[in-house]
């Protein structure tokens, strides 16, 4: 594995029996000797602390800035309060998605997260906004922690007072032992926590002092996938590409009215005739949730049919795995429109069809602080 | 005495049968198992043959037929609780199997495979 990059958090992993694994040019850990059954339900009962640090942070700064980055993200930016986040969406010309990120309004600069294995080319991408004097910064100093579950505003409140203030997407700016903590009330897993961006020299230390706390475990990127399956949100490469339009993705949420047909803002950013196009007609496809009947867990690539034998090709599995929470498989999958939760479609198996019953997303309902 | 496959399932001899289950190794590596899927009680199999579906929270894989037989008896209470592969990979057998041929001397003894496991 020579030629991944590793975070700063390395040697603490392995410390605490990670087992490493190569990750977007990164190498992660997948899971701590707990399990990723055990992680995952650690997670949903205690606080579970996840190393982002392979994914992508960029400062976007320069007069204009969020008018800039609407030129390439079809989200509300310039509606975007001082000490609010939101998520968005790269759009290609043909209106498929390059990637989804985070943007964060920090007052004099907007903060961006981004992929691991689309930051390269995501920051590439975001360079053409220097025509229009924005500075694009890569920050390559800073490691990005996310602290997860209903034990998450206890345990960063004792080390970080302020933060149980915080709301749901809200971003702020905290002080902890001399270093500067740029927080966020979010996360990737369907429970209440944040997402702290902190300085590298400080990492290790500020990791070990969350991992002190009691209820506080290290979780790895199985569980992180198990976890925001059961929560519904799409996986860049998996349930969506520049393939896949917002609407395909069910990601139309992310395009707020101002940016749509008749809005103040409409339009103006890549692919946006066919986005907006389908967004207002309705998509011919959209991602639907799936609950296959018994405990075989239908994975990604699974075929899906409209009939038990026979019938037609609908479409495929695009995220599909065991939900811990849920107690069964659960799966994602873009589907015709026109399926409605509670019908029935057939995956093929190992040669047999199995019926998978279509639901509404999520699998588990998410206890966010709003 | 257990013998051992290289696919790391453990072979136990009970008369002119085999039981046949995963070793501890082998359910360390697989992670905490989901579901799985047994064959039909008198299917004649090839050795080899993949006659066990096994999934974990992280990714299906097979078990084969160590040897050439019949299928003489299943675990029926492991697909309603696959988790005791896990919590007991000793005692969740998967199957029995009436060998073709009974001799397991090519198999691997406990050394021998605690070597190959490292």
């Amino acid at each position: 594995m020579a030629d991944l990059r590793r975070t700063k958090l390395y040697d603490l992993h392995v410390a605490h029996g990670a087992k490493m694994v190569p990750f977007a040019g990164w190498e992660m850990p997948v899971q701590y000797p707990m399990g990723v059954m055990g992680e995952h339900q650690h997670t949903r009962a205690h606080a579970g602390l996840f190393d982002v640090s392979h994914m992508g942070q960029v400062i976007l700064r320069g007069e204009g800035v969020a008018e800039a980055l609407e030129t390439l993200v079809p989200a509300d930016i310039l509606g975007l309060k001082q000490g609010r986040q939101r998520y968005g969406l790269f759009t290609n010309d043909t209106g498929g998605i390059l990637d989804d990120l985070m943007i964060a309004n920090k007052g004099d600069h907007l903060f961006l997260v981004v992929n691991a294995a689309c930051a390269e080319q995501d920051i590439a991408h975001l360079r053409q906004l220097e025509a229009r004097g924005i500075t694009v910064t890569p920050v390559t100093d800073r490691a990005l922690l996310a602290l997860q579950g209903p034990q998450a505003e206890a345990v960063l409140e004792r080390l970080v007072p302020g933060v149980a203030a915080m709301k749901f997407m809200d971003v702020a700016e905290f002080d902890w032992q001399g270093a500067t903590l740029w927080v966020s009330r979010s996360g990737y897993t369907g429970e209440d926590g944040y997402e702290v961006s902190v300085p590298e020299a400080q990492a290790v230390a500020f990791a070990g002092a969350l991992l002190d706390q009691p209820g506080v475990a290290w979780i790895g990127l199985g569980a992180r996938d198990s976890l925001r399956l059961e929560a519904g949100m799409p996986l860049y490469g998996h349930d969506m590409d520049a393939g896949t339009t917002p609407a395909a993705a069910g990601l139309g949420w992310s395009i707020q009215k101002v940016r749509r047909q008749g809005g103040a803002r409409e339009g103006g950013f890549p692919g946006a005739e066919t986005v907006l196009g389908e967004l207002a007609e309705g998509p011919a496809r959209t991602r639907f949730g799936l609950r296959p009947d018994g405990r075989a867990p239908i994975r990604e690539g699974v075929t899906l049919f409209d009939a038990s034998e026979g019938g037609a090709e609908i479409g495929k599995v695009c995220s599909g795995g065991f939900g811990p929470s849920v107690g069964g498989p659960i799966a994602m999958a873009i589907l015709p429109a026109a399926l409605a939760e509670g019908d029935t479609v057939w995956a093929e198996l190992r040669g047999k069809r199995v019926a998978v019953t279509v639901t509404a997303l999520p699998f588990h309902q998410p206890s966010y602080k709003r | 005495m257990l013998k051992y496959t290289e696919d790391h399932e453990w072979l136990k001899q009970d008369g002119d049968e085999i039981t046949v289950g995963i070793t501890a190794h082998a359910s360390e590596q697989l992670g905490d198992v989901v579901f799985i899927e047994l064959p039909e009680v008198g299917r004649e199999v090839e050795a080899g043959e993949e006659i066990v579906v096994i999934e974990s929270v992280k990714a299906a894989s097979d078990i084969t037929a160590p040897v050439a037989g019949v299928i003489t008896a299943v675990n029926e209470d492991l697909p309603d609780a696959p988790g005791a592969v896990n919590d007991d990979p000793l005692a969740a057998w998967f199957f029995r199997i009436r060998p073709t041929d009974a001799d397991l001397s090519g198999f691997m003894d406990e050394a021998a495979y605690n070597e190959l496991i490292g």
